[in-house]
């Protein structure tokens, strides 16, 4: 079946492309809509940036996306707004588009219709905070000051009227649902999903595509089979209960960030820094768990937190620690078949803390990060969980490290003695990101600064809390 | 009047409007073909085998094409004619083009272009500085400036300290990657559409790979998505790629390369080792400095020779330097040829003499501002001539001024004071501050460059089309030229058809580039109008009676005498009596002259000034860091356009700032570039910029030599301001330890070198627990 969805205000339908065509080769080769830039085709710059905006239980969301690792079939019942459709229909400028010309804010322009609709969609969303709607927009020329001058200019002018009618649209839109939609798979129930992939385990599930979308763009694969899990609702949802959070596995990670601002607001603070808004917006917890990387920066606070996993195969379900699902560098314990459905964090007092280190702060993949859960009552520690990335071949407890402090006193002795078993826990790779050396010193430095955190406050630190 | 004003730049409408073309955006013929390179994947060696079979077979695939197949030169140099196009055999990095897919979409086309088998004799590669000393694997001998007795001055001077510093390369990352369109005419002939800022040259390289005249061969470029150097001379591959092809199939080709590949294959900014020694009074006075640089040039030639001559020619800075000697090693590497990145080598130089300054100041347990202080230059007004060390006498400096002032408003000093007690009190986190100023020299040092051509032409309904030689890649260059060119009608900005470069209306023409594109090109745009100007003005006086300073043009009105008319009604009264309408204008640079072998004469027309303050905070237990404030001051002569001029302080600050910090370009063993993508360089982010961020133009401005309205260059002095966030990530860091210890940090100070800094601090300056 065709895919269908708005371009512009405009139903478009789709019947004749690869379902892992990018939406950005998609506008620019054959619809000719050229004013979305491809800067890196890998989510990483921005400047391929367009709004999507999806209905949600009869409201609309609003998303800034990277159209380079969009697939086609992902916008299906969706409508997308590119550069060329921002503008009123009497050719009105959108406010951040007056506001950059006012400011100074493009220089060479490349990067710009992608700023321009990252602004617009925190417009939209009245969203103040431009530091972090901007973060996955990268801009060589400016040196940004113009750009957030701008943001703030427009943000006190009003949302144009020319953009909220696509409720209507999107409600009158019925898009086609079914086995085949441009060539996805696109089930609407996770049963339907668990029959379907328990029959064709050699398909490709993809959540948000922010990984899976680089080996299309960027290791060219081929690939024949997949299925999108974007349209199973029950999979979208966080339940909170007495006893645990349980987020499905197509949560993305902004949503995730703001449940955990409620409950573990470091682990919020470091999804703030996860990606940009771009990636959060599409990346899935579950696809950060199951593609097994040793970078992703949710298993580590997941399994500081006690996390268990929930898989499923066909009717059958299981249940494991998160930290057992990691077998090995690309090796998960899961069979062909068998999907992660949730995770479920166990209800506890907050005593979580999330060190990500990497080059640059914002839309970095981590060096390393250290997550640490630390239960101390009347000076003795009475339970530790510790979990890092980038230290060892998956996301990796330092089972050691935790025996150390273990009922131990919480001083600055027990700290320094625990340091001393990082180096028999981890044995990290000197690569790209950081040398093994750096990793290490800062693995120990972290049990350091969660010390200090615990005596001095996070004002003592923390560079991000200094003020100028 | 327009110039002087901060008119918006001349595309920002069609810019946040997603209507700016650039070239991978124009409408391309139907049938328009599509190109990929295959690429070398060992960093040294030989061809022994190739079976390119499977690529021909690969869907979408027309034809594939070696060395063997090329119709003309299989080079795409700048000048030292060695660079092939594609490879004839040997291998001199990973990375080199060895055969060209020619395909019918861009995703058939790079799918193909790994399919290739090929089998290689690898050789031993030379990777880094070290192993080219140790093999003596150079591009050129080494080049040696001497000012005085160096040696004698240093071993007498009451202080003596040396030390090396290890700079970065740094990767351009313009956002939008090289590309280039050829379209195929009659008669053979060739049209090219290129990311380039050198139009000239891909003209030259073209007409050479197609054994065609110059004549033949017309390039147009409207603007780039970013250029910053990346595309003086790494646009030539591309373009000359898409014309063989376009010769070979009859059809138009296009050429991107993906970012990956960009990165990968294209020059970058020259990693560079200084090793210093220097003399000095208690005060901190140089009496002699020796700097030995070494540059890593990579495989091959391109512009490392002017490159490393920059280099050296900034090894002075803003400080007069009694005795001298810089001695340049351009070393050859089996790494990608690094290329022009703004600065040109001048960033390198730069950086060399402060670390010294900094040193200095550490040995004598001063604060580094008070040894900037006895060093500077004499400000111009000041009798004595003291000159460079390359003997060009200083006669217009301002940095003593500029530097007192922005201590003043930044309030370095009390700022200084507050740092050192917050320090006291904070055992983990650590601020840090530094002043660091910037002369940089302006004008092309292989000086018949320094020339400029444009053409204007007036049409009968009053509008004007302007176009020069100079490209537009953000730095507002256009927007510049047609304010000159409206002030010479007294015409609004508007008025001005600002139209692409484009080689068959100005022919043989520089690269926009070494800052140079306003000072050149708005001067010959200005005798263009200039020229255009006498003629209405030489028709007006006969025709009404009246006398040439009777006439006025202004506001968009003729004044003549008494009687006023519109720019149109005079434009349309010319035509009607037979007066020419177009006209082009030239311009060379007056004045200047250089021996470079020598390392003798007047290099530069003048110097542009600059000078900043920025203050940081670095974690002692990460080694991350962030910058907090930061104030510049910076010369920029009568500004054409202070909004522009802003735009690059804040913009080459910022870009400064990235290599010096987070942009880490790391090679593995087998010389694999391994942050060949953003998910592994990081240039600034948003987040990046200072929190407080001031800026302004030193009001007195006014360039002494006789400039487009008096105005200076600003291109690429202001990223050497960035120097200061390095200064200030080392007195930071220095703030660790007990003080006793030089943190010595090499750049870029990514996280991890200054954990590794602060680590020395702590061990007595030993490395690591």
């Amino acid at each position: 079946m065709d895919i269908e969805f708005l371009l512009n205000g405009e139903t478009v339908r789709i019947a004749s492309q690869p379902a892992t065509r990018t939406l950005l080769d998609w506008l620019r080769e054959t619809r000719k809509l050229t004013g979305t830039k491809e800067g890196c085709n890998e989510g990483d710059c921005g400047a391929c940036t367009v709004m999507v905006t999806s209905l949600l239980e009869d409201k609309l969301q609003h998303q800034a996306l990277n159209a380079c690792i969009l697939f086609l079939p992902q916008l299906h019942g969706k409508s997308v707004r590119t550069v060329e459709g921002l503008k009123g229909p009497k050719g009105e400028l959108h406010p951040v588009q007056t506001a950059m010309v006012e400011h100074h804010g493009s220089q060479c322009g490349f990067c710009t219709p992608g700023f321009v609709m990252s602004m617009a969609t925190a417009h939209q969303n009245g969203f103040r905070n431009h530091d972090d709607m901007l973060a996955g927009n990268l801009c060589r020329c400016t040196g940004y000051a113009p750009i957030i001058r701008a943001a703030d200019a427009a943000a006190k002018i009003p949302t144009p009227d020319w953009l909220t009618d696509e409720l209507d649209q999107l409600q009158a839109m019925q898009p086609a649902k079914g086995q085949d939609i441009g060539g996805a798979y696109m089930p609407q129930t996770i049963a339907e999903l668990a029959n379907w992939y328990a029959d064709n385990p050699d398909a490709t599930l993809v959540g948000g595509a922010t990984d899976v979308g680089l080996w299309v763009t960027k290791k060219l694969a081929s690939l024949q089979k997949i299925c999108l899990l974007g349209q199973i609702a029950e999979m979208r949802r966080i339940i909170v209960s007495e006893t645990a959070i349980r987020i499905g596995a197509s949560v993305n990670l902004n949503e995730l960030q703001e449940v955990m601002a409620e409950h573990h607001p470091d682990f919020a603070e470091m999804i703030r820094r996860y990606g940009s808004n771009q990636v959060r917006g599409a990346a899935t917890i579950g696809g950060n768990i199951a593609n097994g990387s040793p970078i992703g920066d949710g298993p580590p606070a997941l399994i500081a937190l006690g996390a268990t996993l929930h898989l499923r195969r066909g009717a059958e379900r299981r249940d494991l620690l998160l930290e057992d699902f990691f077998v090995d560098y690309g090796k998960q314990d899961i069979q062909p078949g068998e999907f992660v459905e949730a995770v479920s964090v166990p209800r506890q007092t907050d005593t979580l803390k999330c060190y990500k280190i990497s080059k640059r702060f914002d839309q970095d993949i981590s060096a390393v990060c250290g997550c640490f859960n630390i239960v101390v009552t009347d000076q003795v520690v009475k339970s530790v969980r510790i979990a890092f990335g980038g230290m060892a071949a998956t996301p990796k407890r330092a089972l050691l490290v935790e025996k150390a402090l273990l009922g131990q006193p919480w001083t600055d002795a027990t700290i320094r003695s625990a340091i001393g078993e990082f180096s028999k826990d981890f044995q990290p790779i000197d690569d790209m990101r950081a040398s093994a050396a750096y990793r290490l010193m800062v693995a120990r430095n972290l049990l350091t600064r969660y010390f200090a955190e615990t005596q001095l406050g996070q004002n003592y630190t923390r560079v991000l809390e200094v003020d100028a | 009047m327009s110039v002087n004003t901060p008119i918006a730049h001349d595309s920002g409408l069609m810019h946040v409007a997603g209507e700016a073309r650039y070239t991978d955006d124009l409408p391309s013929p139907e049938g328009t073909l599509h190109l990929a390179f295959g690429l070398s994947e060992i960093a040294h060696g030989e061809i022994e085998a190739m079976d390119l079979d499977p690529v021909r077979k690969a869907p979408g695939v027309i034809a594939v094409l070696t060395a063997l197949d090329l119709p003309g030169d299989n080079d795409v140099s700048t000048a030292g004619h060695d660079e092939p196009l594609l490879s004839d055999g040997t291998l001199h990095y990973h990375g080199q083009p060895i055969f060209l897919v020619i395909a019918d979409s861009h995703l058939a086309a790079r799918k193909a272009a790994r399919l290739a088998a090929i089998d290689y004799v690898e050789r031993p590669a030379i990777l880094d500085i070290d192993a080219a000393i140790a093999a003596n694997t150079v591009i050129e001998p080494p080049i040696e400036f001497l000012k005085g007795t160096p040696d004698e001055a240093i071993n007498s001077a009451p202080h003596r300290i040396s030390g090396r510093l290890e700079i970065g390369g740094q990767e351009h990352f313009y956002l939008e990657g090289q590309v280039a369109l050829a379209l195929p005419q009659e008669g053979g002939d060739m049209v090219v559409h290129s990311s380039t800022q050198h139009p000239s040259e891909i003209q030259h390289k073209v007409a050479e790979a197609l054994s065609l005249p110059l004549h033949s061969v017309r390039i147009e470029v409207r603007r780039m998505g970013g250029g910053f150097g990346g595309k003086e001379s790494q646009g030539n591959a591309l373009a000359v790629a898409c014309a063989v092809a376009a010769r070979q199939t009859g059809q138009a080709c296009k050429m991107r390369y993906d970012r990956d590949d960009d990165m990968v294959i294209t020059g970058k900014r020259h990693e560079f080792r200084i090793d210093y020694r220097v003399g000095f009074d208690a005060e901190g006075r140089i009496l002699a400095v020796d700097f030995t640089q070494y540059a890593r040039c990579g495989w091959s030639q391109d512009l490392s020779l002017p490159v490393a001559d920059r280099a050296m020619l900034h090894a002075d800075n803003a400080y007069h330097l009694p005795h001298a000697r810089i001695r340049s090693h351009r070393l050859r590497t089996n790494t990608v040829s690094n290329t022009a990145f703004r600065g040109f080598g001048g960033p390198q130089g730069v950086i060399g003499i402060e670390r010294v300054i900094d040193h200095i100041a550490h040995e004598l347990m001063i604060d580094p501002t008070e040894v900037r202080r006895v060093n500077y230059y004499q400000s111009f007004n000041h009798k004595a001539g003291e000159t460079t060390p390359y003997h060009m006498e200083v006669t217009d400096s301002i940095i003593r001024e500029m530097a007192e002032k922005l201590e003043k408003t930044a309030e370095y000093k009390a700022r200084r004071i507050a740092i050192a007690e917050w320090n006291e009190k904070n055992p983990i986190l650590k601020k840090g501050i530094a002043l660091s100023p910037v002369k940089f020299g302006i004008s092309f040092t292989l000086t018949f460059l320094n020339q400029a051509g444009a053409l204007v032409h007036i049409y009968s309904d009053g509008t004007v089309h302007l176009n020069h030689g100079g490209t537009e890649m953000g730095q507002g260059l256009f927007t510049k030229v047609a304010q000159v060119a409206a002030d010479a009608f007294g015409l609004p900005f508007k008025a001005i058809k600002i139209t692409a470069t484009d080689t068959g209306k100005v022919p043989n023409t520089s690269a926009t580039a070494a800052s140079s594109g306003s000072d050149l090109n708005g001067m010959a745009v200005k005798a263009a109008c200039d020229q255009l100007r006498n003629r209405l003005i030489q028709f007006l006086k006969t025709e009404h009676g009246v006398k040439p300073a009777e006439i006025k043009f202004a506001d968009g009105k003729v004044h003549v005498g008494k009687k006023v008319f519109t720019f149109a009604q005079i434009a349309a009264a010319a035509y009607q009596n037979r007066v020419s309408l177009s006209s082009t204008g030239f311009y060379a640079t007056p004045d200047i002259e250089w021996d470079r072998i020598r390392g003798r004469g007047r290099p530069f027309y003048y110097f542009a000034y600059g000078v900043a303050v920025t203050e940081v905070v670095i974690d002692s237990l990460t080694g991350e860091n962030r910058i907090l404030r930061a104030d510049i001051l910076h010369d920029v002569g009568r500004s054409l356009n202070p909004a522009i001029d802003i735009g690059q302080i804040e913009g080459g600050y910022v870009q400064g700032v990235g290599w010096l910090t987070t942009e880490e370009l790391v090679w593995d063993k087998r010389g694999r570039l391994m942050t060949h993508a953003p998910s592994t360089y990081k240039i600034p982010a948003c987040s990046d910029r200072p929190d407080i961020f001031n800026i302004e133009l030193w009001q007195r401005g006014l360039n002494r030599e006789k400039t487009v309205y008096r105005s200076k260059a600003v291109g690429e002095p202001p990223l050497m301001l960035g120097i200061s966030a390095f200064l200030a990530l080392s007195n930071a860091i220095r703030a660790c330890g007990d003080g006793t210890v030089y943190p010595a940090l090499n750049a870029p100070a990514t996280a991890e070198q200054i954990l590794f800094a602060i680590e020395r601090q702590r061990n007595g300056g030993r490395n690591g627990s």
